[in-house]
């Protein structure tokens, strides 16, 4: 996406400005669909953005077209099609706005929610939903993709996104605008995890080029952010010595320029930053969860009134940036997209018995293969008769 | 010919001199690795001639140590982390078991890791808690990881490279109750004259019991060798070197001939080495034993305060006292 985002800072690595006037988090389209020209970090950073009106319209659709995948897989939950879904229904800005800001040579290190991450990499849908039907466990080539695995344990894949990140660095691949980047997706609850907090001091003092991109969802899985921090997740980072910046994670334009900026820093040797997309679950945590034990329908129409596709639409139609046609067309893309999905999660077929002993080592294992082979013996004397 | 008389620290030394020498991935990573070349002097001299990129003092956080390693891994690098002892690898246990030994077998085997990690291991130098424990069961029992463990200045000179080598994530345990004792190495001998890295090796032949141990039990189990001599018993002792997986071929061998069988080992008797290798043989050579499996091992009780230490580690008597009872049946 040909959009530029500026980024002049005023104070690097210290403190964030102090007092009342700081902003509270950076915003470029306010909920009511208005677009800010320009917004500012606390540390005085200037944001904006500069995008066509087909890239407008591109991250709409984007939007409309995870959200709609992410109904149909909660749907083929609900008719048992899915073991579990963790839905991402009220984090498609932040999804969409840092996915789009990703360049094709950086890597993404999600959690099991970043599907429309996912969609921004170009990447197949049907990909993860393997994982959550039970015919694999969610394996793909990380490399390949530029995108790493779904990680189930809670922020454990930030210590691999650094890594990752100082192996970059090893390579000579920073100091350039060509140089790569590395962002790592996790949740408000994954901060309170130690391999969080370790990967931000391994990220600060290796000077890792890598964005941590926290969304600030509200909750992890019952318990509120209150549970978690007394201090806005985004001030940690001056603790670890990086820069900590929250932005309105239902606003697509602020979160692509906020990440776009960090990205941008981190591939040119600036090291690392962290950023807190202040956003909210619309939905269940996973489709085994029940928000209602936890938290009032009130809270939720409150953040429904923030949602990022409705903003984004309004700004659509006031800046006659789209019309009727158009929001039909996408609708009916994004229809179409599911109904395939659909299909294609039906026909994803059950690996055999003896399957599950593939891939346990490179190299493998005689004490694997005699299992192997005794299992299938087993197997075998069943064949031919009627059980 | 080159050969040296090496301890088992220097020798597990010049082998991570020599994997460096042949890799440029090959990374050392862990606490106190490079300027003081760690607190055991295992790394000592690397980051003087490979530079800091390359032996990487690290924060003091395990958990990062193995799980940035694991990212390294995936960028194409083949870091060799060091746990400082044993009973600080605890901290990393979710990053080694659920993520370094998962992820081949969750991406279907697109996802290589070849890491090593280092862990100086077992008791017997009068050590504070923490310091002298025996994990391997834990890493045994996770599917993903290989185990070994060298005994000899040898074995640690080439089992190092081979882990290295090795495109599996492995745990490699050394004795470090052993670190000071001396052999014969020759560093100039080429790597396909080396013992494969996965197969158990007798290491003293007998015909009237068999003797299994690894690390620093092998020392003891051959002491015991010797002593039963003089009782007109000739014991066989097996180095079973590879954990996971186990190589037990030998074994039944041993067991089929000497009908007797005594697994030694530091770590608590209850669900270790011991326990599996004893099913396995009674299920592979039951006709043949004369008397059951005999475990020698640690108590079930945590690692003790070190003045009572000697009574706690298997030693020769107790080994002599299994074999013993073997005949007793």
């Amino acid at each position: 996406m040909g959009a530029t985002a500026t980024r002049s800072r005023s104070t690097r690595g210290g403190t964030a400005a102090a007092g009342g006037d700081a902003p509270e988090m950076v915003q470029l389209l306010t909920p009511d669909g208005k677009r800010i020209e320009s917004a500012r970090d606390s540390y005085g950073t200037e944001y904006t953005v500069d995008f066509t009106d087909e890239e407008y319209r591109e991250l709409y659709h984007d939007m409309v077209v995870v959200r709609r995948l992410d109904s149909e897989a909660e749907a083929l939950q609900r008719q048992g099609e899915l073991g579990i879904w963790a839905s991402l229904r009220g984090q498609e800005a932040a999804q969409v706005g840092s996915g789009h800001a990703l360049q094709p040579q950086d890597m993404a290190f999600p959690t099991y929610r970043e599907h429309g991450v996912l969609y921004c990499r170009g990447i197949d849908p049907i990909m993860p939903l393997g994982l959550f039907r039970g015919v694999d466990q969610g394996g793909w080539d990380p490399n390949k993709f530029k995108f790493h695995m779904y990680t189930i344990v809670i922020g454990a894949q930030t210590l691999h996104a650094t890594g990752y990140a100082m192996g970059v660095a090893k390579d000579g691949k920073v100091g350039g605008d060509d140089g790569e980047a590395v962002i790592a997706y996790f949740g408000d609850g994954a901060t309170s995890q130690g391999d969080v907090n370790e990967s931000f001091v391994w990220a600060s003092v290796y000077h890792a080029p890598i964005v941590f991109f926290c969304q600030n969802n509200q909750y992890a899985i019952s318990e509120p952010i209150e549970r978690q921090t007394r201090v806005p997740l985004h001030q940690r980072a001056n603790g670890f010595g990086f820069p900590g910046i929250r932005v309105d994670g239902n606003d697509v334009l602020a979160s692509y320029a906020v990440t776009r900026a960090a990205l941008d820093q981190a591939r040119r040797g600036q090291g690392p930053t962290l950023i807190e997309a202040y956003t909210y679950r619309m939905g269940a945590h996973t489709t085994s969860d029940d928000p209602t034990r936890y938290r009032l329908a009130g809270e939720v129409e409150h953040w429904r009134a923030k949602d990022p596709i409705t903003r984004l639409a309004t700004f659509l139609r006031e800046q006659q940036l789209a019309d009727d046609d158009f929001f039909q067309q996408v609708d009916d893309e994004a229809k179409a997209t599911a109904q395939q999905l659909r299909e294609r999660v039906l026909a994803l077929p059950d690996p055999q018995p003896v399957q599950l002993f593939d891939h346990v080592y490179p190299t493998g294992s005689p004490e694997l293969d005699l299992q192997r082979e005794q299992f299938s013996a087993y197997l075998a004397s069943f064949e031919g008769s009627e059980h | 010919m080159a050969t040296e008389n090496l301890t088992l620290g220097k020798a597990l030394n010049i082998g991570l001199r020599k994997a460096m020498e042949n890799d440029p991935r090959v990374l050392i990573m862990g606490e106190d690795v490079g300027k003081l070349g760690g607190v055991f002097r295992i790394t000592d001299g690397l980051q003087k001639d490979f530079g800091e990129e390359r032996v990487i003092d690290t924060p003091l956080a395990e958990s990062g140590i193995v799980g940035t390693a694991v990212g390294l891994a995936i960028r194409g690098y083949r870091p060799v982390c060091e746990i400082q002892f044993d009973g600080f690898v605890y901290p990393a246990f979710d990053q080694i078991v659920a993520q370094l030994a998962k992820m081949h077998y969750r991406s279907q085997g697109q996802v290589r890791l070849p890491v090593v990690i280092r862990i100086p291991y077992g008791g017997g130098i009068g050590a504070v808690e923490h310091h002298s424990e025996s994990p391997e069961s834990y890493f045994v029992h996770t599917a993903g990881l290989k185990v070994v463990t060298c005994a000899s200045p040898l074995d640690a000179y080439w089992m190092i490279q081979q882990a290295i080598a090795s495109d599996d994530p492995i745990i490699f345990l050394e004795p470090k109750r052993r670190y000071w004792e001396k052999g014969e190495v020759d560093t100039a001998a080429p790597a396909v004259e080396a013992f494969p890295l996965h197969a158990a090796r007798v290491a003293r032949a007998g015909t009237d019991c068999t003797v299994l141990a690894y690390g620093p039990m092998v020392k003891v189990a051959a002491e015991a060798a010797v002593a039963a001599e003089a009782d007109g018993r000739e014991l066989e002792v097996i180095d079973l070197r590879t954990l996971s997986p186990l190589d037990l071929g030998p074994v039944y061998d041993s067991v089929r001939r000497t009908g007797r069988c005594v697994v030694v080992h530091e770590a608590p008797i209850t669900l270790g080495i011991g326990a599996e290798v004893a099913a396995r043989v009674t299920e592979e050579c039951f006709y043949s034993l004369e008397a059951p499996v005999l475990r020698v091992a640690g108590f079930d009780t945590p690692y003790p305060a070190s003045r009572v230490e000697e009574d706690y580690l298997p030693d020769l008597d107790r080994v002599l006292d299994a074999v013993d009872r073997t005949f007793g049946w």
